[in-house]
This record gives structure tokens, C-alpha cells and sequence, in this order.
């Protein structure tokens, strides 16, 4: 160990079992230049103390459980490269749990408020008649799925949540990820269920709680598009407002 | 052996921590000066339709020294406001041609010459 | 202890736990179905599946091409009725996604595009960019939640399965946030818990993919099918064992050793044609382009690199558009993770484990011998796959039987009682000790780490690419020390809520019975067939191996290792043929 760089990765732990409040505990770790945030915590576990915790599975960016704080920045520790954070291997990286979400342990949130909100805004094909199997596939043009494409790439990692203040001062709000995922079904050529989504999305919970920070496309790891994704919908919400008020019978729809 | 979430609360000075946050705060505070403006605007309509003596003492009160800072700021600010409205437009109206999205480059110009073009038709029209 | 009545309760939130759940949801919405899951569902490894999922699509293809090409592709151990089902319920699976809104990418007249994927005959590999398995689970998790008889129990880690009277009773599992364990009294039970890749040290597969469900059907007393064969990739990123789809090759790309020479025409996949030849060169079944890496490298001839040895996977004649729309998550991932942009430079890549052609013995129905435990995924052995599945079969496997897995679970459930609490309970409490122990002994004198990294080891250098009786032998016998080593594993967290450290014990425990009965089986078949190659016995035989090894746990002692027949119903085994005279 003697001709190995050592870091040192501080992280804010939580243990219910004897905690109130986090508290950083440094841990002194071998610095490799190919390493990320989340190899470094995985060292830890192995070689220090097995009870840090913290979620993770593929480690190639793509199944959003490895979402935390790396310098207060909310990133994916998985892609998140020691070498980018330190200067010759040296130096320090705090790492915390994500922001805006109760912390269970460690670097764990509880992320059951998320699992309802994406389910509140009906995040499926929604249809007035199924197309049946023997009919094949639907017609959808290149453009129609470029359109929407790029919403569809959450996934679910939750570092808008954390990026996003307004999230932070009303928990209620229904939040980036799941709005963006709305928006994505009602921009899909094969989707019928804009109205019913509108209940929630343009509720006081929906889009309008949205002050345009766009912190959440800026933290965004797969180019999602949260923000403007809800801008999009602030503007229909706004005409669809307008047209109830000029069209009479109109809002019965 | 049960659990015991830890509850952070977001404290009043969030917008402190990074300087994206305090960007955002800024566009937000340039819109109390967007207001002020144009409050002062239609209280300088309302005083033209009240005659000469009215006009005269708005215009008055507009030379003061206090109320030339403020319509420096406000130029400042709104021009601020302007600027990262612009840049955020590509956002809120992503425009598709053929099977593409217009980049960003060209929807923010775009503004800028609709901005351009209708100064100078005030220019023009004030001025002729 | 917490005791949950449902009609169907489905271990694993993966693309198959999620399709049966549908499946059952839509036989017959007045059943309630469970689905439990480690994770949350869209953490499931589905989510890292890259290139796409077979289907015949195209007028010029047919039912027949994608039967053969999976039975060859599978050196002739897949069953026959069962490919024969797969691939006609294969369209029909992908178009219902295609409903429920998947974002298959397209042809510019809005029909769903197909790529080319090994050793396929036609093109059929329907895909979403180069993150298929991504929106295939997303699409999965989403859709699930509009069926009000499907409630999840997400974080909720299954140890064990119950039974009672020989047919299935529930499942015990734990609450990972509180440490709760709790009972789920079951009709049916579906598992879906994918692969074991984690066996292995070096691998494509995710942190959570350990083979629960494979052992805990193993210990309830249901043989693992075919274990010996296990797929390498042969492109993943060095160091991180990072998968670099074979889409990267149906769309053109080229692999090249130190010399710039497309090595693979040696090793009876030529000709090297510039352009992306069927069935052939680098579109040549997985386990032949792993095993001419492992030549290649015997002879010298990789890329030494800081990884050790590479060969070079060559995108660049596709273009950046190319690229940028057909393989946009490659280029990110090599971009990040080996500093390369594939519109500049080739890839560095060389074979890595990553999917487990055996496990749970299911049959043509998704079922198990243990009656209303049904098997779906990955974790399952129906086989379609035989001794080496094909390329973009396993996300569609995924769809088909985890839809018959639903269907027949609800069909079985509404015959049966729901089973007795006493007897569920009261076995519940034997299984629980294992788990309690796990906490209490504080003086145990081997760690998790250190018994994983050992199972990892002797896995790799007994039982990977090439194997001899010698290696596995050791293999062997390394294994039955650990597994007694195991006894004595100590952990640091000793906490109820959300311990991890607890989970990676019993994770361990799980991938050392799994890695036994795969160097076990290995051993035992003395040929070469598929992935499983012997040195020793290079060559197949059918007369003593066109079978499926069946591993059967003995309490206290190695697994013991059985065999069925094959079933065989209209392709007789022949030589596997690709390159220039392949058909």
C-alpha cells in the first residue's frame, strides 16, 4: 500500500438504529485512476465497514439505483470518475444521500412519494380500444417517435428530484421525472389519454408548481428534458385554460 | 430494529449554495424591475390622458436622479431577463423540421432579430 | 411473523416477473397477484439488455428460419416443442410492447426495424436504439401499473420457497428496509430472479444478479437444468466487463487483433466480407467468437493493453450519424468508461460472462416439477437456449414464458386451496433461522468478501472459456471447502433496517450452491458442446450427451447430477455450420 494514493472519501451517514441527525465519517481509500465514486464506496464496504450503505446494480448507468450527492452535485456514483474529483489522485470527495428525500440509511432515501407520483400520472398507453394483436404493429413515423423520444430515457434515477428546490419546499409536487414521462405518453402518436392526465398534471400539483429552475435537465444523466418537457405542458395547460373559457361546453370534454 | 427516516428540510438559504441556484434567483428578482416598468408605464399613460400639467410633472419625476438609477437597473435587469429567457426557449418550444429538432443555435436567434427588428421599428416610429 | 395471503405470487420484478404479472392480471383480474422484488422493478438487470429482442418480422423470413437458426445456435440441446412455441409466439409478444408503447425504433415508412444479430439467418432482432432491454422493462413496469390486482412489494428480498405436501405453499422474504420478515401464502408462485453471471468475477451481469430464485428452488428440491453452459460475450469492455452490444456488430462493426487482421475467417467464419455477411464473421454465434478470442490469445496475437489482453471492435466505418441513431448508449459507454469515441477509434473489448443458459427446470408450460411453482427468465431452463442461446432470443424469451408463466399460475391458482398457515409458519421459522443466524454469530472468522472473492476465482480459473477434468476438478473441491467455509461467515452490520451486508451474506450462500452445481455439471459432461468446451474432449457426442444434465441438491454432499433426453422433433443434430457455407 505503501507506493498507492490515498483519498479521502468523507460520507454522511445515517444509522436509524443509534442516529438523529447524518454525521461525515472519512474513510482513507486507494485512489485508481479508472475507479468511480461508486468503486470507492464498494471498497469501503469490502475492506472497512460492511455496513455502509448504498444502493447499486449494473454499474453502467442504466438502472438509476446509484443516484447520490458527490460534492453536493446530485450524479450517478457509477459514472461519477474519482479523477475528474481529485488532483493526482488526492484530495477529498464528500459524498451524502440524495437531497430532497427522507434518508433511510446512509446514502438509501426512501423513494416511495416518487413510486406514487409516477404512478399518479398514468405513465401507460392509454386507449379508447385496444388494437387487437392480429392487427400488428402501429403505424409511427420516424418524426412521430423522435418527438417524444428522448423523454422516454429516464431512468428513474432521481437526481432531478434532488436538483430541484421546488421539489425540496412543497413535497407534494409531482416533480420532473414523473411529468417528463406524462408528457412522453402524450406526445406518442399511439397514446389517447392526454385529458385523463391533465387531472394531475395541471393540478396544484402538477406542472404549474414548476418555477422553470431546470436544474432538473441540467443534472439530468440521459438528456431527458424534464424542464422543457414541462414547459410544453404549462403552454397547453395555459391554451387549454384559455379555449374552456372561450368555447362554452368545451371543459365538459 | 425498525426504521427511523432522517427528514431534511430545505433551509431558506438554498438558493446560496451553487451559483446555478443564484442565477435563477436573479431571473427571478429581474422580474419585480419588468413590473416596476411597467407600472410606471401605464402610470405615465394615465397622466397623459390627464393633460399638459400632469404629463409635465411625470416627466418631472422621471429626471429625478433616484428614478434615472432605477430605469439604468431596470434596462440592466430586463435585458438580463431577456437574455436567458431567450436561451431557455429551445426548451419550452423545441420546433421539429422534417425528422429533426431545430438546434438550439437557430431558435435563439431568432429571437434576437424579432427583438432587433421590432427596436428598430419604435426607433423608426419615435423618431420619424 | 407477518403473514400475506395472494393467489400468485411472483419472486423477481424483471421483464419476465413483470410480463407474468400482467399475464395473470389480464386471465383473471379477480386474482390477486404479489409481485416481490429485491429491488425496485426498473433496477431489474432487464434494463441493461442493449441490442434487441427476436421476432420474425420480415416477408422474406419464416417461423421455420428462426426455429433453426436457434436450434443450431444452441449446438442442438434446446428442446424442440419449446423452440417451436417460442418462435411463434414471438411476433405476437413484441407487437403486444409495441402496444403497450415501446419506442421500437423504425423504418421511414413507420413499420418496427430489424437489425441482423448472430448467427441469424434473416434479419429480426427488433430494437430501441441500443437500449432495448431499457424501454422493454420500462415499457413492462409502467404498463403493470395499471392493473389493480397487481401490488408490488418493492425492496422485499425472497430467502426461501415453501411448500406443503409436495406442491408450493408461498414464499418467505424480509422487508430489506425494516428487516420484517414476512410470510407470503401463495397459490402459485412464479420465479423470476434472472441469471447468476455474479458467479463469476468478471461479467456483464448487475450486482443483484446472484440466482436467488435458482436456489431457492434448488433447495426446495427442483433440479437445475443444464447449468455447465454459461455464455461468454465476446465483446465487453475490459475492466469493468462493461457489454458492448452485438448490436455493434449486426450494424457493420469489425473485430481485429494486434495485427488489424479480422482473426475470426481463421476459425471457419469467413470470408471476411467488408460488409456484414449472415451468420457469418463477426455475425457468428457468441460461443464461437469468445472461443477464437481464447485461441487468439493462446497464440499471441491480442492487443496488449492497461486491461491485459483486448481485441479491437472497429465502429468506425459506420459513421457518426450511423451511430449517433442506431448505437448512441455504445458510444456513451465507451466514451466514459475507456475514454474512446467509436466515431475516432476502435473499441477495446474481449469476452465476458454474461447469461446462464441453465437454470430451474421448467417445461414447455413454464412450469416446475414442484406443482404451482412456475419459472420464467433467465432463471428458468425451459430450453430454448440450449448450449448456447442465440443473441436477442432472451429478451423475447423473457416475454413469452413469462406471459404462459402468468397464465398458467392463474389458471393453477384458481384450482387450488390457499395453503395452511400453521405449516407455512412453521416452516417459515426453520428457514428464518439461516437467515437470523447470519445476524447473531458475532465470532464468525470468514467475510463475505473474502469467500466471494475465492468463489469468483476458482469459477473463473476452473470453469470459464475452455475447461479440463483437472480444472474442474479443483474447481470442485474448492467449491465443497466453501461451502463449509460458509458456516462460519460473520458480518459487520448487524441492523435491521435496509442491511445490505445481511443480503450479500445470503446472496453468497446462493452463488455458491449455484456455482457448484455449474463446475459439477461441467465436469460430468465429457464433451464439447456450445459454451461448454473441454480441451479434454474436444468433440460433441451425441449418443452420450444429447441430454440435459439435471443437478438434484443432497443435503450435506455435492449435487447430484442426472440426465434427460433432448427432445427432438423435426431437426436432427448436424454440424454447426457458419461463414461463407452456412445456410
Amino acid at each position: 500500500m505503501s507506493d498507492t494514493t490515498t483519498f479521502t472519501l468523507e460520507v454522511l451517514r445515517y444509522n436509524p438504529e443509534s442516529d438523529d441527525v447524518p454525521h461525515a465519517e472519512s474513510f482513507s481509500v486507494p485512489y485508481q485512476e479508472d475507479w468511480v465514486v461508486l468503486d470507492a464506496l464498494n471498497w469501503v464496504k469490502d475492506n472497512v465497514d460492511g455496513s455502509l450503505t448504498f444502493r447499486w446494480s449494473c454499474h453502467m448507468a442504466v438502472c438509476g439505483s446509484c443516484g447520490m450527492m458527490v460534492n453536493n452535485e446530485p450524479v450517478l456514483s457509477c459514472k461519477a470518475f474519482l479523477r475528474d474529483y481529485l488532483k493526482d489522485g488526492k484530495g477529498t470527495i464528500t459524498v451524502g444521500a440524495l437531497k430532497n428525500f427522507p434518508v433511510e440509511k446512509d446514502l438509501v432515501i426512501v423513494m416511495d412519494s416518487f413510486m406514487e407520483k409516477l404512478e399518479a400520472v398514468k405513465p401507460w398507453i392509454i386507449r379508447t380500444t385496444e388494437k387487437p394483436v392480429e392487427e400488428g404493429t402501429f403505424i409511427q413515423l420516424p418524426k412521430q417517435l423522435k418527438r417524444f423520444k428522448h423523454h422516454t430515457s429516464c431512468i428513474n434515477c432521481l437526481l432531478c428530484y434532488a436538483a430541484c428546490p421546488q421539489v425540496g419546499l412543497n413535497p407534494g409536487f409531482i416533480g420532473p421525472a414523473a411529468l417528463a414521462l406524462a408528457h412522453r405518453y402524450n406526445l406518442d402518436s399511439r397514446d389517447q389519454g392526454k385529458d385523463l392526465r391533465k387531472d394531475v398534471t395541471a393540478s396544484e400539483y402538477g406542472v404549474w408548481e414548476c418555477t422553470f429552475v431546470s436544474a432538473c435537465s441540467e443534472v439530468c444523466p440521459k438528456d431527458v428534458e424534464p424542464a422543457g418537457a414541462i414547459q410544453e405542458q404549462k403552454i397547453e395547460s395555459s391554451i387549454d385554460w384559455a379555449l374552456d373559457h372561450l368555447i362554452p361546453g368545451r371543459k365538459a370534454r | 430494529m425498525s426504521r427511523k427516516p432522517y427528514e431534511p428540510t430545505l433551509p431558506n438559504t438554498w438558493w446560496l449554495e451553487k451559483p446555478f441556484y443564484i442565477r435563477y434567483m436573479l431571473r427571478e428578482m429581474t422580474s419585480f424591475f419588468v413590473g416596476a416598468y411597467v407600472a410606471i408605464l401605464i402610470v405615465g399613460l394615465w397622466q397623459l390622458s390627464q393633460g399638459p400639467d400632469a404629463w409635465g410633472s411625470f416627466l418631472g419625476v422621471l429626471s429625478h436622479p433616484l428614478s434615472v438609477i432605477f430605469h439604468v437597473l431596470a434596462f440592466v435587469f430586463a435585458t438580463f431577463h431577456t437574455v436567458t429567457w431567450f436561451a431557455l426557449t429551445p426548451r419550452t418550444t423545441p420546433i421539429m423540421r422534417g425528422d429533426h429538432f431545430v438546434p438550439p443555435g437557430p431558435i435563439i436567434g431568432a429571437q434576437y432579430v424579432i427583438w432587433a427588428a421590432a427596436s428598430i421599428v419604435v426607433l423608426a416610429a419615435v423618431l420619424w | 411473523m407477518d403473514v400475506i395471503e395472494t393467489d400468485i405470487a411472483i419472486v423477481g420484478a424483471g421483464g419476465a416477473g413483470l410480463r407474468a404479472a400482467i399475464a395473470a392480471a389480464e386471465a383473471d383480474p379477480s386474482l390477486s397477484v404479489t409481485l416481490l422484488s429485491k429491488v425496485y422493478p426498473m433496477r431489474s438487470h432487464t434494463v441493461a439488455a442493449e441490442g434487441g429482442a427476436a421476432g420474425v418480422a420480415k416477408a422474406e423470413d419464416s417461423l421455420d428460419h428462426h426455429f433453426n437458426d436457434t436450434v443450431s445456435g444452441g449446438d442442438w440441446l434446446c428442446d424442440q416443442d419449446a423452440v417451436d412455441f417460442f418462435v411463434a409466439q414471438a411476433p405476437k409478444e413484441l407487437i403486444r410492447t409495441e402496444h403497450w408503447g415501446c419506442p421500437w425504433s423504425r423504418t421511414p415508412d413507420g413499420k418496427v426495424a430489424v437489425r441482423p444479430f448472430g448467427g441469424m439467418k434473416i434479419e429480426r432482432t427488433w430494437y430501441a436504439a441500443d437500449k432495448t432491454g431499457f424501454h422493454l422493462l420500462h415499457t413492462l413496469f409502467q404498463t403493470s401499473m395499471k392493473y389493480p390486482s397487481v401490488k408490488r412489494l418493492d425492496e422485499v428480498y425472497t430467502t426461501d420457497l415453501l411448500i406443503e405436501d409436495g406442491r408450493i405453499a408461498g414464499v418467505l422474504a424480509h422487508e430489506i428496509r425494516s428487516g420484517k420478515p414476512m410470510v407470503i401464502l401463495a397459490r402459485s408462485v412464479i420465479i423470476c430472479t434472472g441469471g447468476a453471471g455474479r458467479v463469476f468475477p468478471f461479467t456483464t451481469n448487475g450486482a443483484i444478479k446472484t440466482g436467488d430464485g435458482m436456489a431457492m428452488a434448488f433447495r426446495a428440491g427442483v433440479p437445475l437444468k443444464d447449468m455447465e453452459f454459461v455464455q461468454y460475450h465476446p465483446t465487453g469492455l475490459p475492466g469493468t466487463g462493461i457489454l458492448i452490444s452485438e448490436a455493434a456488430r449486426g450494424e457493420g462493426g469489425i473485430l481485429v487483433n494486434k495485427d488489424g487482421y479480422r482473426y475470426l475467417q481463421d476459425y471457419g467464419m469467413g470470408p471476411p466480407d467488408p460488409w456484414p455477411r449472415k451468420k457469418a464473421m463477426e455475425l457468428g454465434p457468441r460461443d464461437r467468437l469468445s472461443q477464437a478470442f481464447w485461441q487468439e490469445q493462446q497464440k499471441g496475437r491480442c492487443i496488449d493493453s492497461k486491461w491485459g489482453d483486448v481485441m479491437h471492435l472497429d465502429l468506425r466505418h459506420l459513421g457518426e450519424a450511423k451511430i449517433a441513431e442506431r448505437l448512441p448508449f455504445i458510444r456513451d459507454l465507451a466514451l466514459s468508461y475507456v475514454g474512446v469515441d467509436v466515431v475516432n477509434a476502435p473499441i477495446p473489448v474481449r469476452p465476458v460472462v454474461h447469461y446462464t443458459m441453465g437454470g430451474i427446470h421448467t417445461d414447455i408450460t413454464a412450469g416446475t416439477p414442484v406443482p404451482g411453482l412456475y419459472a420464467a427468465g433467465e432463471c428458468a431452463c425451459v430450453s430454448i437456449n440450449g448450449a448456447n442461446r442465440l443473441g436477442s432470443n432472451s429478451l423475447t424469451e423473457l416475454l413469452v414464458f413469462g406471459a404462459v408463466a402468468g397464465r398458467n399460475a392463474a389458471a393453477h391458482a384458481r384450482g387450488v386451496p390457499m395453503p395452511s398457515h400453521t405449516n407455512a409458519l412453521a416452516q417459515a421459522d426453520g428457514h428464518r433461522k439461516r437467515v437470523v443466524a447470519l445476524l447473531e454469530r458475532s465470532k464468525g472468522t470468514e467475510s463475505v468478501v473474502g469467500l466471494r472473492t475465492a468463489l469468483n476465482d476458482t469459477m473463473e480459473t476452473g470453469c470459464g472459456i475452455y475447461r479440463t477434468e483437472d480444472s474442474l476438478r479443483a474447481t470442485v473441491e474448492t467449491l465443497a471447502v466453501l461451502k463449509t467455509r460458509f458456516a462460519n461467515v460473520a458480518i459487520d452490520d448487524k441492523s435491521g433496517v435496509y442491511n445490505t451486508d445481511l443480503t450479500g451474506a445470503i446472496e453468497l450462500g446462493n452463488m455458491i450452491e449455484i456455482g457448484e452445481t455449474m463446475a459439477l455439471s461441467a465436469l460430468q459432461r465429457t464433451e464439447s458442446r456450445g459454451s461448454h468446451q473441454r480441451l479434454d474432449h474436444p468433440a460433441r457426442d451425441d449418443a452420450a450427451f444429447l441430454k440435459h444434465s439435471m443437478a438434484h441438491r443432497v443435503e450435506g454432499e455435492a449435487p447430484r447430477v442426472e440426465y434427460r433426453d433432448v427432445v427432438i422433433t423435426r431437426s436432427q443434430p448436424a454440424e454447426r455450420v457458419y461463414g461463407g457455407e452456412a445456410k
